[in-house]
């Protein structure tokens, strides 16, 4: 898997560089600048790149907006994006477009490894990774206004939290130590009651889901 | 065109006489209250009908400078009267407490100069336009016939300096007459707008006077912004001590241990390794809550506009966010505004019970200003020591207001303005 990496602090991009070659993913491009990461992604056609938000010379969001920016040339080019902080807001330009294969994760992710790595393959293979806690801002934000929510069981809002998250049936019951049967039927219980239409497809039932949270009023 | 000029003539000579009547009514009264009232302060009486008089005295000046702009179009600055306490309404030496104040301020003896040259100067020049008019239609009526019996009666009757003893000499007062309509034709809006001339120079502020008020506020905003900025400093310190620094310790502890316990027992090794994470997850967490505490991630990121909408966003309520601001506003504004509409919106989430919000934010005229307005219940007000009072400070250094509207049964309106320049 061929990975353009966008950090512009040294050390991070040093150990980012590491762990990623580490779990056999190639590095074709590790910049650390907004102009440096238009070209590396215009040029080298990167399989999934990892970005971070803030980058030189503006140090505003440069990093996002390229990879916007990229997206908007090549639809669902699976992009990554880190950052120290994690806002609704941005997340919400991301999945904007509804074409999946994006990520945005607290750089503290990077602590665990394993689920890190795991979170690099699932945007790249088309997938969602979405911050823990820009999922729980969501569910904090509808848990008040939003009546189908509130039918949901305790479990049940688990497993919406991790689906929302972008994790496949087979983690989530691994983490949760059940049964992928179990998982499934949860599922299916959160889609009938929050009146969504279920769809096999893993991507596209994160998408919907997300979608649904995010939805104002 | 004559017609015009006539009636400008006719109403200003009615606005003179009026002004006139005001100088030598209100003024003359008001100046002989106030006279009084101050001369018997050591006696005690006046220090209770000191404040009431001079607050009246307020008022009729403030009536002055607002015909002066409906009449005459003549901008007479607003008084720059200190301001007084907010308490100073009520307990048992709230009388000679406002005296005291009142009395200090260089504005009040300004009005009561003004009152005293309003009775005299002010009424003379005001009363000038309807005279004219007035001696002016008399001369005609002496020459087309009231010269008959006012002769009769007095023998030589002089009109101004004409001595009318028949109709010849009445005729040339009519001349004289004519003379002054046409004077009053000529200059009564002239006579009124030099009354409001006059008014202006005795009650506008002086440069001095202005200078003295600037320094007087900008004084008690630097002070303010010195306290807040210290007061902020302290809590980051304490953040960072408690938190961060604490967690670093811990982990290096951890790490400490871990060394010495590798070879003899992995697996409480292991056990420490997650911990020493755990406490780096948090020590992460903290920092960025203090970050988003003292500058705002996406505030630094995207300006103002995205800042509020991130905001809105964290909020349990629908919140609704419309931005127009062309540009950016320099680091500091922005980031007071930011705060001081977080705090605004911290309020209306807590207090107000409203299940909507809406923000609007533009800029124009070169002032920025936020509106954030709840359909909750009202009856908000900006007590000293809460934290729309610590808003109105702080946006104080930037010399912004905040000004909350809140009738008892909603809807809350707080509106901040700060003057500044997009770039």
């Amino acid at each position: 898997m061929r990975v353009v990496l966008a950090e512009d602090l040294f050390l991070l991009r040093d150990g980012l560089v590491r762990l990623l070659e580490a779990h056999g993913f190639e590095i074709v491009a590790a910049v650390e600048s907004g102009p440096e990461l238009d070209r590396a992604l215009a040029e080298l056609n990167p399989g999934v790149a990892v970005v971070d938000v803030r980058l030189p010379p503006t140090h505003t969001d440069e990093g996002l907006q390229c990879a916007l920016r990229a997206r908007r040339e090549r639809p669902g080019l699976p992009v990554l994006v880190l950052s120290q902080h994690v806002e609704q807001l941005y997340a919400r330009e991301l999945l904007a477009d509804g074409s999946g294969a994006v990520g945005y994760l607290l750089k503290d992710r990077v602590f665990d490894a394993a689920q890190f790595v795991d979170a690099v393959r699932r945007v790249a293979a088309g997938g969602t990774a979405m911050d823990p806690q820009v999922i729980q801002q969501l569910l904090a934000r509808r848990a008040d206004r939003d009546r189908p929510l509130s039918r949901l069981t305790p479990r049940e809002l688990e497993v919406l939290e991790l689906m929302a998250q972008g994790r496949s049936n087979t983690a989530i019951a691994a983490q949760l130590v059940v049964t992928e049967r179990a998982i499934a039927k949860h599922t299916s219980n959160i889609f009938a009651k929050l009146g969504l239409e279920v769809s096999d497809d893993d991507n596209r039932r994160v998408l919907a889901v997300l979608a649904h949270l995010d939805r104002d009023g | 065109m004559h017609g015009a000029r006539m009636r400008n003539a006719l109403v200003a000579g009615g606005r003179g006489l009026a002004l006139a009547l005001m100088g030598w009514t209100g003024s003359l009264a008001l100046g002989v209250l106030a006279v009084l009232s101050i001369a018997f302060v050591p006696l005690g009486v006046g220090l209770l009908t000191t404040p009431s008089v001079l607050f009246l005295v307020r008022a009729h000046a403030e009536r002055r400078r607002r015909l002066a702009a409906r009449w005459s179009d003549v901008r007479i600055p607003a008084a720059r009267y200190r301001p007084l306490p907010p308490a100073a309404g009520g307990g048992p030496l709230a009388g000679p407490r406002l005296t005291w104040l009142l009395l200090g301020d260089p504005a009040t003896w300004r009005d009561l100069r003004w009152l005293f040259v309003d009775e005299v100067a002010g009424a003379a020049v005001a009363v000038l336009a309807p005279g004219m008019l007035a001696e002016g239609v008399f001369g005609i009526l002496v020459a087309v016939g009231l010269w008959r019996p006012l002769v009769a009666a007095d023998g030589t009757y002089w009109y101004q300096f004409v001595p009318v003893t028949g109709q010849v000499s009445a005729l040339a007062a009519g001349v004289v007459g004519c003379g002054w309509l046409a004077a009053a034709l000529r200059w009564n809006p002239a006579l009124v707008r030099a009354h409001f001339r006059l008014t202006r120079g005795q009650l506008a502020p002086s440069d001095a006077d202005a200078l003295n008020r600037r320094v007087e506020e900008l004084t008690e905003t630097r002070r303010d912004a010195v306290d807040t900025s210290a007061a902020e400093l302290r809590r980051i310190e304490r953040d960072l001590h408690d938190g961060a620094q604490a967690r670093l310790v811990a982990m290096g502890m951890d790490l400490g241990t871990i060394e010495a316990l590798l070879d003899k027992d992995p697996e409480q090794a292991r056990r420490l390794v997650a911990q020493a994470r755990q406490n780096s997850v948090a020590a992460l967490g903290e920092l960025r809550d203090l970050v988003r505490g003292i500058h705002p991630p996406v505030l630094a990121e995207r300006g103002l506009g995205d800042a509020v909408r991130a905001l809105a966003l964290r909020l349990p309520l629908a919140t609704e966010v419309s931005v127009n601001l062309p540009g950016r506003a320099e680091a500091p504004v922005e980031s007071a505004a930011y705060f001081a509409v977080s705090e605004v919106l911290t309020n209306a989430v807590k207090h107000s019970g409203a299940d909507r919000i809406w923000v609007d934010l533009h800029h124009a005229d070169g002032m920025l200003r936020v509106a954030v307005t709840d359909n909750g219940a009202g009856g908000a007000v900006i007590t000293p020591g809460s934290g729309l009072a610590g808003v109105e400070r702080r946006l104080g250094t930037f010399d912004g207001i905040l000004a909350v509207s809140s009738p008892a049964g909603g809807p809350t309106m707080a509106t901040l303005e700060i003057p500044c320049a997009l770039s």
